[in-house]
């Protein structure tokens, strides 16, 4: 009995790091997509096109070779930049990578989002004499928010299941901790690891749904 | 005096000549229905008199204040053009209302927007949107819709929809109301009840410029006609000139397709 709450509690620690990772990956990548978003549509072509297939590459590769090339990258390249010595510099390296291809992943359903409201709209509120920051926050936005929140919300879900990807660089996330468990020949705690991520997806879809509904009162 | 005088207004997209030396005016209170046959620049004649496109060559002078010079940058700033274009409303083919707002906040929100750049604004501000609002609920009585306050526009139908954006469009006071085939979107039944509205609006001695495939409807309200055919003004004149006895082989052929069909 001992042991099992031992090993829960050791569980439990573990999945922080993943927790920690979810939060600044959102924290962190939300924003940034904005900005790549609208690199990505910017009206300078190189700009554009520096920022298109930049994120082209993110997309196209692994999140696990992107972990893999940000944290042993500088070491492997000689380039004059380390990561910090041990359980934080893998930390900081990880989230590096998650921020740079949620990010990504991000800009482009924004790009979608803004892309898809109707030129009419922009034009509905010129020629009413709206500034176009006005249009922007009174007409677009929530047009926007509305069609992106389903695809953002399935990001997040997969994000909150990537985060275990951390653990190819050493960082010890839940799986890696049930891991080291199995290894000696306890298999539950693996078991047990499948749990905690049923149960943040389950609250994150519960409060997603809740925007969706909270946003259905128009159509868009 | 005309309220309106369009001088030599020309457009291309690329090599693309849409516009030809457009030339017309327009007098206070009157109704110029815009007839042609698809693909002849009517749009973009409207588009380039609400500012949504530049013209290359031309003017146009509203009150005898030249608004738009393509030979004077000055007149094109994105401050002043803002200011400008409200001498024109404009009625969309596809209404495009703000689906997030209320049929009375679409009517109202542009004015809203407006009065916050009044100087008295933060002292009179209840004072202020009362009146915007009692404005936008007399409007969308003026076209049936009172009933429908609060409902938003995708709980409406596509002729209450239009009727919604014309009270938009007449909330900001505009000298000269365009109109965009403004039934052409809408299933034939419902086309009725918003050329009631256009109808009482020239009644009204509204200034109108309306570009219509409904030549029963243009008979009954203009009182100028503008036949427009690749780019160019092929005949315009009173009512019963163009309609009557048109001049042009062109305009003659254009009538008599109607007549038949
Ligand atoms: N933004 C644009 N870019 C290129 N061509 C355009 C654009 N807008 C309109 N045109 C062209 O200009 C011509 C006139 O179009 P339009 O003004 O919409 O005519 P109408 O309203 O009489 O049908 C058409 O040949 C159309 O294809
Ligand atoms: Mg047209």
């Amino acid at each position: 009995m001992n042991e099992i709450l031992v090993i829960v509690t050791r569980l439990s620690e573990s999945f922080m790091l993943n927790c920690k990772l979810f939060v600044l990956t959102l924290l962190f990548a939300l924003p940034l997509g904005m900005l790549i978003a609208f690199g990505s549509m910017s009206r300078f072509r190189p700009l554009r096109w520096v920022v298109r297939t930049f994120v082209w590459i993110i997309r196209g590769t692994p999140l696990m070779l992107q972990l893999i090339i940000i944290f042993y990258g500088p070491g492997l390249l000689k380039i004059p930049f380390s990561w910090p010595n041990g359980g934080p510099g893998r930390f900081i390296a990880a989230t590096v990578a998650f921020i740079i291809n949620y990010a990504c992943y991000f800009s482009e359903i924004y790009r979608g989002g803004i892309e898809s409201v109707p030129v009419g709209q922009y034009e509905a509120g010129q020629v009413l004499g709206m500034t176009k920051t006005q249009i922007f926050f009174r007409v677009t936005l929530l047009q926007v928010v509305k069609r992106i929140v389903p695809p953002i919300g399935n990001e997040v879900i997969t994000l909150v299941k990537d985060t275990s990807l951390a653990n190819i660089i050493s960082n010890k996330e839940i799986i890696m901790m049930a891991g080291e468990y199995s290894n000696k020949g306890l298999i539950w705690p693996l078991f047990a690891t499948g749990i905690y991520f049923l149960i943040f997806v389950g609250a994150l879809t519960i409060l997603l749904n809740w925007v969706e509904k909270k946003l259905s009162y128009f159509r868009a | 005096m005309a309220i309106l005088e369009v001088k030599g207004i020309e457009k291309s997209f690329g090599t693309l000549k849409v516009l030809k030396k457009i030339d017309f005016s327009l007098e206070r209170g009157d109704v110029i229905a815009i007839i042609g046959s698809s693909g002849s620049g009517k749009t973009t004649l409207l588009r380039c008199l609400n500012f949504l496109e530049r013209p290359d060559k031309g003017s146009i002078v509203v009150n005898n204040e030249v608004i738009f010079d393509a030979m004077d940058p000055a007149t094109q700033r994105e401050s002043e053009v803002r200011k400008k274009r409200l001498h024109f409303g404009l009625v969309f083919q596809n209404f495009n209302l703000f689906p997030q707002y209320t049929v009375l906040k679409n009517v109202t929100l542009a004015a809203e927007l407006l009065a916050k750049g009044r100087p008295n604004f933060k002292q009179e501000k209840k004072v202020i949107l009362k009146e915007i609002q009692d404005r936008g609920k007399m409007l969308l009585s003026q076209v049936g819709l009172s009933e429908k306050l609060d409902y938003y526009p995708h709980m409406i139908s596509g002729g209450q929809q239009q009727r919604v954006a014309i009270a938009r469009a007449l909330a900001l006071e505009p000298d000269i109301l365009c109109f965009d085939e403004p039934t052409s979107a809408l299933d034939p039944e419902l086309t009725g009840e918003v050329l009631k509205v256009i109808r009482n609006l020239a009644e009204r001695n509204t200034t109108m410029i309306i570009v219509t495939h409904e030549m029963d409807f243009a008979r009954d309200v203009a009182d100028r006609v503008i036949f427009m055919d690749g780019g160019v003004i092929v005949e315009q004149g009173p009512l019963q000139e163009v309609f009557g006895n048109p001049k042009e082989e062109r305009t003659k052929q254009f009538l008599a397709r109607y007549k038949k069909g």
